[in-house]
């Protein structure tokens, strides 16, 4: 039975959650997101699953690579402080394939910042805040909805792919109450075993070129090695040679990007005639649809390309609303991060311009019709 | 089936990885074997076994060994063992941790884990230096013991690894060393059989930096100054601290089962759900 | 019967300190490492307690059980 229900961003994430399977949590108190550690201590245990409230958070994503590993789907929700703690044992969930998922409420920063305001400035320590290369997958919600729909579609991508998987809200999204619809049923990715072969030596990351392979549980009997060190295709350890650490690193890394097309989301409104078009994610969006109407009703044509998926980053549908727009423009809570991505692939083909706030509070609609009129001159 | 002409332990280890990384004379190899006779001693199935490690030479030990084992990042794998535990609390989950590992970097995750009494054994190989880095003084380095980072011997206090953690709150906790490897496996068969946090300390020899930087230079010399320097907890109890300066007492520190995490956790969603525990529902379609 | 692994040992002599009945004794033998292998010198006085297997650091020794 679809069920309606009004309720906060956070317990949307937590119900979407339980909604993909998701049967451990471990976290840390933090504000702006410890309402969804609150909801899944009240929630796991009805549905079979554990709560553990850990010391800090880099044990949390500790707790849940292990969780993991013991054959449950894990995740835990962070804010600020809690996602920079995090990032070494991200960079392990990277390199040992191991889906788990993070949430980060973002909140106003840097250090302990802004805890009861809210921000977008987490989105390159998302990219690139664990050290190494690595592509991550994130998503950003815009609304109470979609904090429950890219939760379950987080868990789904970290299956399929076997990474962390980032979900980038923030504490507008977090915190606000709107209406969630929850699904008669919910499409989940749901993990499969590797095969044994009959005489074959078993491989558990012997993988294609641009891709994963299936993983085990811990006491499956695959007695699988499982290390954070640069490894070979038997999971051992192969620290000094350059060719196996390419060939590591590039597949972990082309696993993502060769799959850019499946991972990628956006929404396109009103773009084909646009000339300029607004490039967003997560809560700014909620200010773009009514500077768009005004503009419109001004005679201006505005459209909106929302990011579903800031990493990977969606070039191609960025690069074709740059090719028939003039100008792009950016609003995020932070002083030009996402921009920067925006520029590099479709500098050339449009004008790009920020519309960067900080200080905690969400961009006006006014704002935001403001820099279209100044660019409509 | 033919008996294998081998030591007995090496059967549980992944033949194609040996020799082993470690040094000659390190104690982490008799660490390993120890462990193997421990377990023999109990009705756990080896197969049963998983093994977590953090950074530093002991955490190498699971990799050798011939079951699932997660090799994760320096300090964090009591963290990473509690996920795995509580997701599976059937599995028998060890960890393989040195002085450097947990009670530095790692200290906060071990108090924390002697706190809920989480049904681990731990396995820490105490050897009072980073020999993985070359040498450097631990949290463990006796204060006038030179490292390389202590050039003019340590001026720093170390832990009291076997008190700490009694003091957390586990419910089983032995220090013993290399020296004493039947009273070691006694040890660890307990710790294996004990349904809650077990801590076994193991004080080893690294001869190539601590042996060399403090007048020990051969694995002998080592493994000799560990055994004359060992004080039974018994009689250790008997004697003033200026007679126990610079001894290492041996025995168990604390045989205390109660309360584990993992059980209550059980308990919580029987009691809330009707229903077990989920376990590996990953591989599962929801109903 | 006594087997030591030349493969393995790594010549650190701790069998040749552990042994209480002293059966073990340092050769002039050396391993494709360069390690001089000790060998069981006195092996009449083993008693079979295990004890060399188990201190051995690197799984390299062999004491033959009396098999019933």
């Amino acid at each position: 039975m679809v069920e309606e229900r009004f309720v906060q961003g956070n317990e949307a994430c937590a119900l979407g959650a339980i909604a993909a399977n998701c049967r451990f949590f471990a976290g840390y108190p933090i504000t702006p997101s410890t309402e969804i550690a609150e909801q899944m201590s009240i929630l796991l245990p009805k549905y079979g699953g554990s709560f553990v409230q850990m010391e800090d958070e880099i044990a949390s994503v500790g707790a849940i690579v292990g969780a993991s590993w013991s054959g449950l789907k894990s995740m835990t929700a962070t804010s600020g402080p809690g996602i920079s703690l995090m990032q070494e044992n991200i960079g392990y969930g990277f390199i040992t394939e191991t889906p788990i998922v993070i949430i980060n409420v973002q909140r106003g920063s840097p250090s302990t910042g802004q805890p009861t305001m809210s921000a977008q400035a987490d989105m390159m320590q998302a990219r690139w805040g664990s050290h190494g290369d690595y592509e991550p997958i994130a998503l950003s919600p815009s609304s109470v909805q979609e904090f429950f729909d890219f939760t379950v579609k987080a868990f789904n991508l970290a299956e399929e792919y076997r990474v962390p998987v980032v979900v980038l809200a923030d504490e507008v999204v977090g915190h606000m109450r709107e209406k969630l619809i929850i699904p008669d049923k919910v499409d989940i990715v749901t993990r499969t075993r590797p095969e044994l072969k009959e005489g074959e030596q078993y491989l558990p990351f012997d993988a294609p070129e641009d891709g994963t392979t299936p993983m085990p549980a811990f006491g499956d009997g695959f007695n699988i090695h499982v290390t954070g060190l640069t490894h070979d295709e038997r999971g051992y350890p192969d620290t000094n040679s350059p060719e196996a650490h390419t060939k590591l690193v590039e597949r972990l890394c082309n696993k993502v990007l060769k799959n850019r097309e499946n991972i990628c989301s956006v929404k396109k409104e009103l773009c084909d005639d646009a000339d300029i078009v607004i490039v967003s994610y997560g809560s700014p969006y909620r200010s773009v649809g009514a500077a768009i109407k005004q503009a419109r009703e001004e005679g201006i044509k505005v459209g909106s390309l929302k990011i579903d998926t800031p990493w990977p980053f969606p070039e191609e549908e960025v690069l074709k609303v740059a090719e028939t727009a003039d100008h792009i423009i950016v609003p995020e809570m932070n002083l030009g991060q996402m921009v920067h991505e925006v520029e590099r692939v479709a500098g050339d083909k449009a004008e790009v311009h920020l519309i960067g706030k900080i200080g905690g509070v969400l961009h006006k609609p006014e704002e935001i019709l403001a820099k279209i009129k100044e660019i409509n001159g | 089936m033919v008996e294998q002409k081998e030591s007995p332990y090496k059967k549980y280890l992944r033949p194609e990885r040996l020799p082993h990384i470690f040094c000659p004379g390190c104690g982490n190899g008799t660490v390993m074997s120890t462990f193997f006779k421990g377990l023999e001693g109990t009705d756990i199935d080896f197969e049963n076994i998983a093994m977590v490690s953090g950074i530093g030479c002991s955490s190498r030990i699971p990799g050798y060994v011939k079951c699932d084992s997660l090799h994760t990042t320096h300090g964090r794998a009591l963290s990473f063992a509690t996920g795995l535990k509580v997701g599976n609390p059937d599995l028998d989950v060890v960890v393989f941790t040195g002085d450097g590992d947990c009670a530095s970097i790692g200290g906060n995750h071990l108090i924390h884990a002697a706190r809920r009494n989480i049904n681990l054994t731990v396995i820490c190989i105490n050897n009072n230096i980073y020999g993985m880095t070359g040498g450097q003084i631990s949290p463990t380095s006796p204060k006038g013991s030179f490292g390389t980072t202590a050039p003019y011997g340590s001026r720093d206090m170390p832990f009291d690894l076997a008190e700490l953690v009694s003091a957390a709150g586990a419910s089983y906790v032995a220090r013993w060393t290399t020296a004493h490897p039947m009273q070691l496996s006694k040890a660890i068969q307990k710790g294996l059989e004990n349904e809650g946090f077990s801590f076994i300390e193991v004080v080893s020899q690294c001869p190539t930096y601590f042996g060399r930087k403090n007048k020990m230079k051969t694995p002998l010399a080592m493994h000799q100054w560990i055994k004359e320097n060992s004080i039974n907890k018994r009689r250790a109890e008997k004697m003033e601290a200026e007679e126990l300066a610079g001894k290492i007492i041996v025995g168990e520190f604390t045989n205390n089962p109660h309360d584990e995490l993992c059980a209550n956790l059980k308990k919580l969603v029987e009691e809330t759900s009707g229903k077990p525990l989920s376990v590996k529902s990953a591989f599962e379609e929801l109903d | 019967m006594i087997i030591i692994d030349s493969k393995l040992c790594k010549g650190c002599d701790i069998c040749i300190a552990t042994c209480p009945k002293k059966v073990y004794s340092k050769s002039d033998k050396v391993n494709t490492k360069n390690v001089y292998l000790p060998f069981p010198e006195h092996e009449e006085g083993c008693t079979k307690c295990g004890l060399c297997e188990l201190s051995c650091p690197d799984q390299a020794i062999y004491v033959e059980k009396e098999v019933e």
